[in-house]
């Protein structure tokens, strides 16, 4: 048995788990983080852009050695069909400051770069150590842990739980209910490599500017589906995530909606000649606000993709992680310092916190759009995509058919497709869950 | 019982890559590991303790990275870890790194008490050469057990252990006095993992860094480059071989045809085999 006993133990080193150790150690308190994969990151998948805001509340000075590759600049929203995309194109000089907002990183890398900091701030740090059970007081209060390595439990005076989408401990502890398939996207990528000054010139950036794709359409063939291309300094990142329960009702694969992608017209141009050395799969939180678990109890908390704290909507996932790990450790840290125990009365104290960040208010602002989309995922990423598609060739194909009856054309295709009545039911179903 | 282990940080041979114009190794961000024949003798070393008690030290010579190696080895239950890192040992071919290391468990028997058995994997993964450990015990004059593959018993109040040694054609059942270097066979064992203790333990301990200076060493002329009497001519990478297999159909001939057909080519690849064995069937 160990006798030392620490005041906290984080269960997990990916961006929540990090963000609260480090959080906590920088305050002083005694850090036990505990990670199962070899190293800090060899285990976290994510696309990934990182939200500098959130990481410069947490490691104000990351941008003198964190492993970052680009800054993004430039931002495409495509809507695909078989053949064509329509999008919309934001591109600023704006972003070219001296603090940049978005970057696109490498978790592997990113993740042993934040580790570093997390043992610097002087927290403990176990890798491939797997934490099997939360030990638990005759009154239920968790007040340690036990890990697959010999040698009995660990004690700590809170655990927080940053283990990531599946939770398999947390659930297994009986302190949430099992993932649903239709609360979870799946998605898979992989790493085109290629030259930098080939990235540069097919994207229009220089130096570390990047750009990003987003796109929805036919290209999740008819599931709730999102395909994304980012930029990296000397790679491609390139991947298609559509719902679990889809997937298992259309028996569709992942590598199969990827490999349509990457031979899709509008994409294929943009990995030519590139070299695949990496493929990665994940399951990403996409139940938004109404899947929310408890996410605070005697002698826990529990963060990022473990509390379903992801916003499908802005596709923002590892900011609301870092910033519930952080929220979660001042909690900690405040109840510490009021010696006050860490009971599931005090700890929701990092609830009422976090209902008052950007996090649960930009998830309860969509509370409806996973449900909407959910069940309308047809209309949504086929119907619409297809007729915004002919609509837009209709419009640039000059072929001497008057103008008045191409319009005509183009607004029986909507009807058609959806009615009148559908048209408008859509339209404020969409307009009621954005709002 | 007191037992050093020397160990080697290696790059990752199932992850390294070969420039393809210069045929040199590309270690950059390539991941480093523990030399794999190094582990069957960490955990033999570790089961020695646990059965006679005592302490095991763990010893590396290489640049402040090496420490990962170091950490993980406490992790697997080690006592206490030494790093040797000085620039004066850059370079170093298998004389000097056998004379920097001895000279460092002699400071280690000073300064920790004098080792009972010093072990050594087999060979490393990138240089493959078995001098190393031979080179310590010979310095050291300590007995001398290479390929061993079993540790059959030890004798303390005897100093003596007795050994099967993997030699060509059999194994060699060999009994030595202590103190004496063993390199351990790959195969012989498994790695533990590391107790929960353990691992704490290795991710606080500090690791104990030596420069030459402080391992005692006061010949700088026998370590690192000038100390390497061995020098890389030429690094290059093995042809490969133009012939390829040759596939005979066998569907439309009869046995004789085949069997002539075959010999026929084996006697165009290889014309000196023809006489002599035409000869042998005349």
């Amino acid at each position: 048995m160990i006798k030392e006993e620490f005041d906290a133990i984080v269960i997990g080193a990916g961006m929540s788990g990090n963000a609260a150790a480090y959080t906590m150690a920088s305050d002083g308190l005694k850090v036990l983080q505990l990670e199962r994969g070899e190293y800090p990151g060899s285990k976290n998948v994510q696309g990934a852009i990182m939200y500098a805001n959130m990481l410069e509340k947490i490691v104000p000075d990351f941008r003198d050695d964190a492993p970052l590759e680009r800054h993004l600049v430039e931002q495409r929203l495509w809507v695909m069909d078989e053949t064509s995309h329509t999008g919309i194109h934001y591109r600023s000089d704006d972003f070219n400051e001296v603090k940049p907002n978005r970057y696109t990183i490498i978790r592997a890398q990113f993740d042993k770069w934040f580790s570093r900091r997390v043992r610097g701030a002087g927290a403990t740090v176990l890798c491939e150590t797997t934490v099997t059970e939360l030990v638990r007081d005759a009154k239920g209060k968790v007040i340690g842990v036990r890990t697959d390595r010999a040698g009995g439990a660990i004690y700590a005076d809170v655990v927080v739980l940053a283990e990531g989408v599946c939770g398999l401990l947390g659930t297994r502890g009986g302190l949430r209910k099992m993932l649903k398939p239709e609360a979870v996207a799946l998605a898979v990528k992989e790493m085109h490599f290629l030259p930098e000054e080939v990235i540069e010139q097919r994207f229009g950036v220089k130096g570390s500017e990047g750009c990003v794709i987003e796109a929805v359409g036919t290209i999740s063939h008819g599931m709730a589906g999102l395909g994304f291309l980012y930029t990296n300094k000397e790679s491609i990142s390139l991947g298609i995530g559509c719902l679990v329960s889809d997937f298992a009702a259309k028996m569709e694969s992942p590598y199969g909606l990827l490999d349509a992608l990457k031979n899709h017209p509008s994409i294929r141009p943009l990995i030519a000649g590139s070299e695949v050395k990496e493929y990665a799969a994940h399951l990403i939180p996409e139940g938004g606000y109404k899947a929310i678990p408890q996410l605070f109890g005697d002698g826990w908390v529990v963060v990022g993709d473990a509390a379903q704290l992801n916003n499908a909507v802005h596709r923002e996932g590892s900011n609301l992680a870092m910033t519930s790990g952080r929220i979660a450790a001042e909690a900690i840290i405040q109840l510490k310092r009021r010696n006050d125990p860490m009971t599931k009365r005090n700890l929701a104290l990092y609830k009422t916190m976090l209902d008052k960040s950007f996090v649960v208010k930009d998830l309860r602002k969509y509370k409806d759009m996973p449900a909407l989309l959910h069940t309308n995922a047809c209309n949504f990423f086929t119907t619409y995509p297809r007729l915004m598609s002919q609509a837009a060739q209709n419009f640039m194909r000059v072929d001497g058919t008057p103008k008045i009856e191409k319009e005509k054309a183009t607004t029986a295709a909507f009807i058609k497709a959806r009615s009148r009545l559908g048209l408008v039911s859509d339209a404020i179903r969409l307009a009621l869950a954005w709002r | 019982m007191h037992i050093v282990v020397s160990i080697k940080q290696v790059p990752d041979s199932a992850q390294i890559r070969v420039h393809p114009v210069t045929n040199t190794i590309m270690r950059q961000g390539v991941p480093t590991i523990i030399n794999p024949y190094d582990l069957f003798a960490l955990e033999e070393a570790l089961r020695l303790r646990d059965a006679y008690g005592g302490e095991v030290t763990v010893l590396t010579m290489g640049p402040p990275m090496a420490e990962d190696c170091l950490r993980k080895a406490l992790g697997y239950g080690a006592d206490r870890a030494v790093l040797l890192t000085d620039r004066y040992f850059a370079g170093s071919d298998t004389l000097a790194t056998s004379f920097a290391l001895s000279q460092a468990i002699a400071k280690i028997g000073e300064t920790f008490g004098p080792p009972d058995v010093v072990f050594t994997g087999k060979q490393t993964i990138d240089g493959d050469t078995a001098q190393v450990g031979p080179g310590i015990a010979k310095r050291l004059d300590l007995f001398q057990l290479t390929y061993v593959a079993k540790i059959a018993s030890i004798d303390l109040a005897a100093r003596e252990i007795t050994v099967e040694r993997r030699c060509e054609g059999g194994t060699q059942k060999l009994k030595s006095r202590l103190p004496c270097l063993i390199t351990m066979l790959e195969g012989t064992n498994e790695m533990r993992r590391g107790s929960i203790e353990d691992a704490l333990c290795a991710a606080r301990s500090r690791i104990v860094k030596w420069s030459a200076a402080e391992a005692g060493i006061e010949d700088l002329t026998k370590c690192g480059l000038r100390g390497s009497p061995t020098v890389v001519k030429r690094v290059f990478a093995p042809t490969p071989r133009s012939e390829k297999a040759v596939q005979i159909d066998t569907a439309e001939k009869t046995l004789r045809d085949l069997a002539d057909e075959l010999i026929g080519a084996i006697f165009t690849r290889q014309p000196a085999l023809e006489p002599e064995l035409a000869f042998e069937a005349a």
